[in-house]
């Protein structure tokens, strides 16, 4: 670090601003995290403050243990991100690595047309999947919700994968086909272990929509047995009365597998974000 | 055996032609140099020639057989890249394997190989690193190494030591021009350095532009020059080019190299102020501004005290000096 652009003033007040930004940020998160551990009166008495002897109580996380089904919404929100997550790379690296590696007829406007989805919500067809899931009879599966959300993901990730294929050094590949590799060998054992930070920032960014989404899910798989742990909570959020100890103690719960998920690609994800700036 | 037959090779990119129609004829065991200034489209020759790109028109021959539709694995070509790229995830010994493991070749027969190409090069300490383990160097003898094992007909080397400091860049030299005094193989090499392919050659190829402006030896190349950007881009210091309307010359353009120019402080052909002068030891180059010739430069061999300011008088050697038409070729 030279000291001529880091003066003590200014790194005090980058810092105030950043540490502000985290507390709001953090701030409803830590919010439903303590208030998870209280009684209802005590939620409701003093919501601002931390669990006392006095107010501390696990009656959330026992109901919703207790709810017996939870265990199997988690389940169900773990495949469908997974497996979602899973061809949302697949497909998304195998089509950006055709956009930037192959020269032929249409290749940009088919870019264009794989990038369209970034800016066009899928749920302005809502109606014409739900009639497709009808027809092909896969409501109420988890295979609907896996297919619409690796479709939803995919834009996003071919947009972004497609830019950093194209700085994988053409010699390189070229060494591999002289050397005689297939090329899907040159995909998977050549350019995908030098686009993992990258892939990792469209992980995350792919796979948090899909975790929190309660849209797809109450329309195209409400049944018991596919419901994922978003729908499973409303269970809790009644018309009349509110059951606050469980919906609390789901969100906190719901919040554990993201949270591994995001260590798990972070360290990679900082080095995507940053790869173009630092060498 | 490895002779290779180029005809009529075009290459476009769209609209932009890259290669304006190339025919060259390399026989076995030569060491070819393409040589011309960046962009001339050399890289893209020897992609054509490896097969990674194919061309608009023309066939490519190797040994007697038409390549033009088959894969750059199966033409029997070894290629060295500027950029070294070595797989980052194998070791060594296994980057110079990897080509030979594809096609088949018994484990005993790929260790064999990878075992003089490693003595060759002196890489047997470095056999089970990776790549990011070695210097720029180390790395790039590897990818030499890779290309050895192979034993192909036809070496291709793309500016292999464009990435390699001057120190290394002279031993490297000196180690491709032993590997095919070696190996006598073919060998085509592309750089857009007129040092290398001076040093290197047996038969340089002049690019300009996607033509070829001129093939043959280095000497041939130096002492007569086919056109005038030949004798531009073939010796260094360049050419000097005086517009020949000034000398009150017939040619359009008379073309006098450094080296062939004298200097007098008394009487001369040229009078001139000096402007600079370097001194490199061996040798001296001198700028002058001279009243008709323009601004030339003078190689004078040995050491040469003049001061900038100074009044000195040059003169070509009448034998030695290029007379220009019109059209840029050389008048006889
Ligand atoms: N894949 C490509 N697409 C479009 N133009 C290209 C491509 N590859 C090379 N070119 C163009 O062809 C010309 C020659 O390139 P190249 O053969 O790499 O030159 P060099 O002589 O420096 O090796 C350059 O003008 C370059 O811009
Ligand atoms: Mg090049």
């Amino acid at each position: 670090m030279s000291t001529a652009t880091r003066s003590l003033p200014r790194t005090i007040g980058a810092h105030a601003i950043l540490l502000t930004y985290t507390a709001i940020a953090l701030f409803p998160v830590i919010l439903v995290i303590l208030n998870s551990f209280k009684s209802r009166a005590g939620i409701f008495g003093a919501p601002l403050t931390p669990p006392t002897p006095g107010t501390f109580d696990l009656i959330g996380y026992t109901t919703v243990i207790g709810q017996g089904d939870f265990i199997h919404y988690f389940q169900n929100s773990l495949v469908v991100t997974v497996a979602s997550l899973f061809f949302v790379l697949l497909f998304g690296a195998m089509a950006a690595f055709a956009l930037s590696e192959y020269r032929f007829r249409g290749n940009s406007m088919m870019g264009l047309y794989l990038a369209l989805g970034i800016m066009i919500p899928i749920r302005l067809g809502t109606v014409a999947i739900l009639q497709l899931m009808v027809a092909s009879g896969l409501v109420n599966t988890l295979t609907a919700l896996i297919l619409v959300y690796t479709a939803q993901g995919l834009p996003l990730a071919v947009f972004i994968l497609s830019e950093f294929m194209k700085q994988v050094s053409d010699d390189l590949k070229n060494a591999g086909r002289i050397d005689g590799l297939s090329e899907y060998t040159i995909f998977f054992r050549l350019v995908l272990p030098l686009v993992r930070p990258s892939m990792a920032t469209v992980a995350v960014f792919t796979m948090i929509p899909i975790w929190n989404d309660l849209w797809f899910p109450l329309i195209l798989a409400p049944s018991e047995e596919t419901k994922t742990v978003t729908l499973g909570a409303q269970l809790f959020l009644g018309q009349f009365v509110t059951n606050w100890n469980a919906i609390l103690a789901a969100l906190s719960l719901a919040i554990m597998p993201v949270l591994i998920l995001y260590v798990i690609f972070s360290r990679q994800l900082i080095r995507g974000i940053t790869s173009g700036a630092v060498k | 055996m490895g002779s290779l037959k180029i005809e009529n090779v075009k290459k476009a990119f769209g609209p932009v032609e890259v290669l304006k129609g190339i025919d060259l004829e390399v026989t076995d065991g030569e060491f070819v140099v393409f040589v011309g200034p960046s962009g001339c489209g050399k890289s893209t020759l020897l992609r054509v020639i490896a097969g990674l790109e194919d061309s608009t028109a023309g066939r490519v021959v190797i040994d007697g057989a038409d390549v033009s539709a088959t894969p750059p694995a199966k033409r029997g070509i070894a290629m060295v890249f500027q950029t070294y790229a070595l797989y980052p995830h194998l070791t060594v010994k296994n980057n110079m394997g990897l080509g030979l493991k594809q096609a088949g070749t018994p484990a005993a027969e790929i260790d064999r190989r990878i075992g003089i190409a490693s003595s060759m090069l002196s890489l047997e300490p470095y056999l089970e690193r990776r790549p990011a383990e070695l210097s720029g160097g180390q790395r790039q003898r590897v990818a030499i190494g890779r290309a050895v094992v192979r034993e192909p007909k036809l070496f291709l080397f793309d500016e292999p030591l464009s990435n390699l400091d001057a120190a290394l860049r002279v031993n490297t030299r000196l180690e491709i021009a032993q590997l095919h005094r070696r190996l006598k193989a073919t060998m085509i090499y592309v750089t857009h350095d007129q040092v290398e392919a001076m040093t290197l050659a047996d038969k340089i190829v002049v690019l300009n532009a996607g033509r070829i402006e001129q093939i043959g030896g280095p000497m041939e190349l130096y002492n007569s020059p086919a056109n005038e950007f030949v004798a531009g881009f073939i010796g260094s210091p360049k050419m000097n080019f005086i517009d020949g309307g000034r000398l009150g010359e017939i040619a359009k353009t008379i073309g006098v190299r450094p080296e062939h120019l004298t200097v007098d402080p008394k009487s001369g052909r040229w009078k001139g102020t000096v402007v600079h002068a370097e001194h490199l030891g061996a040798d001296t180059n001198l700028y002058l501004d001279c009243e008709k010739a323009g601004l030339i430069t003078v190689r004078i061999f040995g050491v040469y005290d003049a001061e900038p300011g100074a009044t000195l008088y040059a003169t070509p050697d009448p034998a030695r000096t290029y007379r220009f038409g019109a059209d840029g070729k050389t008048m006889k």
